[in-house]
């Protein structure tokens, strides 16, 4: 068992001392160069190892993605070419549309709750006391830190159901048995996609966190003297916190936001380990899985990727855009 | 908790009798009690799944946890010995895994990034802020787009299962967001301290070990906790790369239990909070990088 750890303290050594003499070595051929190329070169040498990574696990892959899309899978492998057939066959299966549209549900639903808690939450602690600000924060901060699988199995007990006459394990049904109501199978209840909604507490619980940090930080910096001149112009609490905080911690809502939303794009862990897509609670990410582990069909894998990357294409151009003004500004 | 304000704002320390603590005084036990309940509804579900895992089988099984109050002399910790020791995947062997995963998958990538994200900030080229556009863009790129290609390959080269091949693919997944943080960090630098390195004859390899390397701990250390943090936590990587077996990490052995639901809550909320210790030890000690990381943009895809 230990000698597991020995091979990892030994892919360290190995790993950042290869690193030290590849940048090394990358670093001597330059300076054997007359010195014109040397100054030319060398920054793209050093460059290089970065961007192999990049090119090997990122790059390379995704293009092989796109061109696996468009050939049968069958058994584990890519078979010919097929054209558009996977794409086709998966807008033409009613199963796939369904993930969609809770794909599409957590979209607008999960990213705004999770900003719109965080907001509040981080308004809230402002009022209090440097201790208690800091505990609560402590305390709201503490599942960013769990595994989506470790919040899955906090939240499996939460709705967890026996049947009615026994004694309750879950905590949820134990309060609607003794409201007098009967013990419901929560993550079954697709009525309305009810239970994609309670998936999406979980999601809702572990990221909170992360925004009202965020957003902390960004009400903090909120200069003291445009707020003490919204005052003197008398301005209610309410109006200085919509017209004067809240447009002056913007930047940080949408950075929060945007953030969410990718996460939730390629949500995968919960969904996976509290309903594995069944009772109508199928995500992409968990169709992807399923395609390629399950049905052996990494043609279409390849094509929900695809799908997915579509979708994520107008947040990369946002967030290039962005980054682009943010670097002309400073 | 210390929050990082961000950068290149100047944080206004507030008294209690400051301007925006004005009227909110006769609110007060009522913002109070609303923190209160926020802060018991994020905590009653993790205690919940302690006092669980501290409970003999036959009870954790068919009584809910509040029920310890009531008899708290039952109190074990054989579920904790039995998870570890026995099943599918033993929890002992599964947090061996993940530690054999996530360290190297933390270390590996810190130093080819640092180089980078030195050359983007000190150094003038052509194509520079083309190349750094491919880092921002592939920020939000999930990393699903390369699991078919890359299961396919590691499967032809006979390695698929073994710990190098997750190694591997965490230190490209993690590059894009090491270069993206540390290059962030070193841009608010002085220059001047590079300048006059050069001045004095030092060459970049010089003032890249000397001076930029200790000046950035911070920020390695922001990327390091992050990047540990995110492998351990991995669920997705693990079960593509790595699959069930000898080599299943702790997120894949408690997807495992959750999946067997049954009658085994004992052991699912002690393997659960095995996956969970380090990372909240992690948290606790260095929630200050922490959160500094997340604060300086830390989107990964």
């Amino acid at each position: 068992m230990f000698e597991k750890l020995g091979l990892a303290l030994g892919a360290v050594v190995v790993g950042v001392l290869g690193a030290v003499a590849l940048f090394w070595l990358l670093n001597k051929a330059c300076e054997l160069l007359p010195k014109k190329w040397e100054l030319r070169l060398k920054p793209y040498a050093l460059l290089l190892p970065a961007y192999a990574a990049i090119g090997v696990f990122l790059l390379y892959p995704a293009v092989e993605t796109i061109a696996s899309s468009f050939r049968r899978g069958r058994n584990g492998r890519l078979l010919e070419f097929v054209g558009l057939d996977n794409y086709v066959r998966l807008f033409n299966d009613p199963r796939f549309i369904n993930t969609l549209i809770n794909n599409v549900l957590w979209i607008i639903v999960a990213p705004a709750a999770i900003v719109a808690f965080g907001l509040l939450v981080a308004v809230l602690v402002d009022k209090l006391k440097p201790m208690a600000e800091k505990s609560a924060k402590s305390i709201i901060f503490l599942p960013m830190a769990i595994s989506m699988v470790g919040a899955s199995a906090i939240w499996n007990l939460v709705y967890a159901w026996r049947p009615g006459g026994s004694s309750q394990v879950g905590l949820l049904n134990a309060i609607i048995v003794g409201l007098g109501g009967s013990p419901q199978t929560w993550l079954q209840i697709d009525a309305f996609r009810f239970n994609t909604f309670l998936l999406m507490v979980v999601y809702v619980w572990t990221q909170v966190g992360y925004s009202m940090v965020l957003l902390s930080a960004a009400l903090k910096g909120v200069p003291e003297d445009t707020i003490e001149a919204g005052r003197i112009d008398g301005a209610s609490e309410g109006a200085i916190f919509w017209r004067i905080i809240l447009p002056q911690a913007w930047p940080t809502v949408i950075t929060v936001f945007i953030t969410v939303l990718i996460g939730v794009m390629k949500l995968f862990d919960i969904v996976y380990a509290m309903t594995n897509g069944n009772y109508n609670t199928n995500v992409l990410g968990n169709a992807f899985y399923a395609a390629l582990f399950r049905n052996g069909d990494p043609g279409t894998a390849s094509a929900i990727v695809v799908i997915l990357i579509i979708a994520i294409i107008p947040v990369l151009v946002y967030q290039v855009r962005q980054f682009r003004l943010q670097e002309a500004n400073s | 908790m210390t929050v990082a304000a961000p950068p290149k704002k100047v944080k206004v320390k507030r008294g209690e009798e400051s301007a925006r603590s004005v009227g909110s005084g006769k609110f007060l036990w009522l913002i109070e009690s609303a923190v209160v309940i926020l802060c018991l509804l994020w905590l009653i579900p993790t205690i919940g799944l302690f006092l669980t895992s501290l409970r003999p089988r036959s009870e954790a099984n068919n009584s809910g946890w509040w029920n310890v109050f009531a008899n708290p002399t039952q109190i074990t910790i054989e579920n904790y010995g039995e998870v570890l020791t026995t099943g599918a995947t033993p929890f002992g062997v599964a947090f061996i895994n993940s530690l054999t995963v996530a360290i190297p998958a933390t270390i590996i990538p810190i130093l080819i990034a640092a180089f980078a994200a030195y050359v983007f900030t000190f150094m003038e080229f052509p194509g520079r802020d083309v190349l750094f556009i491919v880092i921002v863009g592939l920020l939000v790129v999930p990393n699903s787009v390369s699991f078919v290609p890359l299961s396919i390959i590691f499967q032809q080269m006979g390695i698929n299962g073994q710990f190098a091949t997750v190694w591997l693919a965490h230190t490209g997944f993690g590059m894009p967001l090491a270069v993206y943080i540390l290059r962030n960090y070193m841009a608010s630098l002085p220059k001047s301290v590079v300048e006059s390195a050069e001045i004095d004859g030092a060459s970049h390899w010089q003032t890249f070990w000397r001076l930029i390397i200790p000046m950035s701990t911070p920020a390695l250390a922001s990327f390091a906790i992050f990047q540990f943090l995110w492998v351990w936590n991995d669920l997705l990587v693990a079960l593509i790369f790595l699959g069930q077996g000898d080599n299943a990490v702790l997120t894949i052995a408690l997807a495992g239990l959750l999946g067997t639901r049954g009658e085994n809550w004992h052991l699912l909320t002690a393997g659960a909070f095995i996956t969970m210790i380090l990372p909240l030890v992690v948290f606790f000690a260095l929630q200050r990088y922490f959160v500094r990381g997340l604060t300086s943009g830390a989107v990964k895809g």
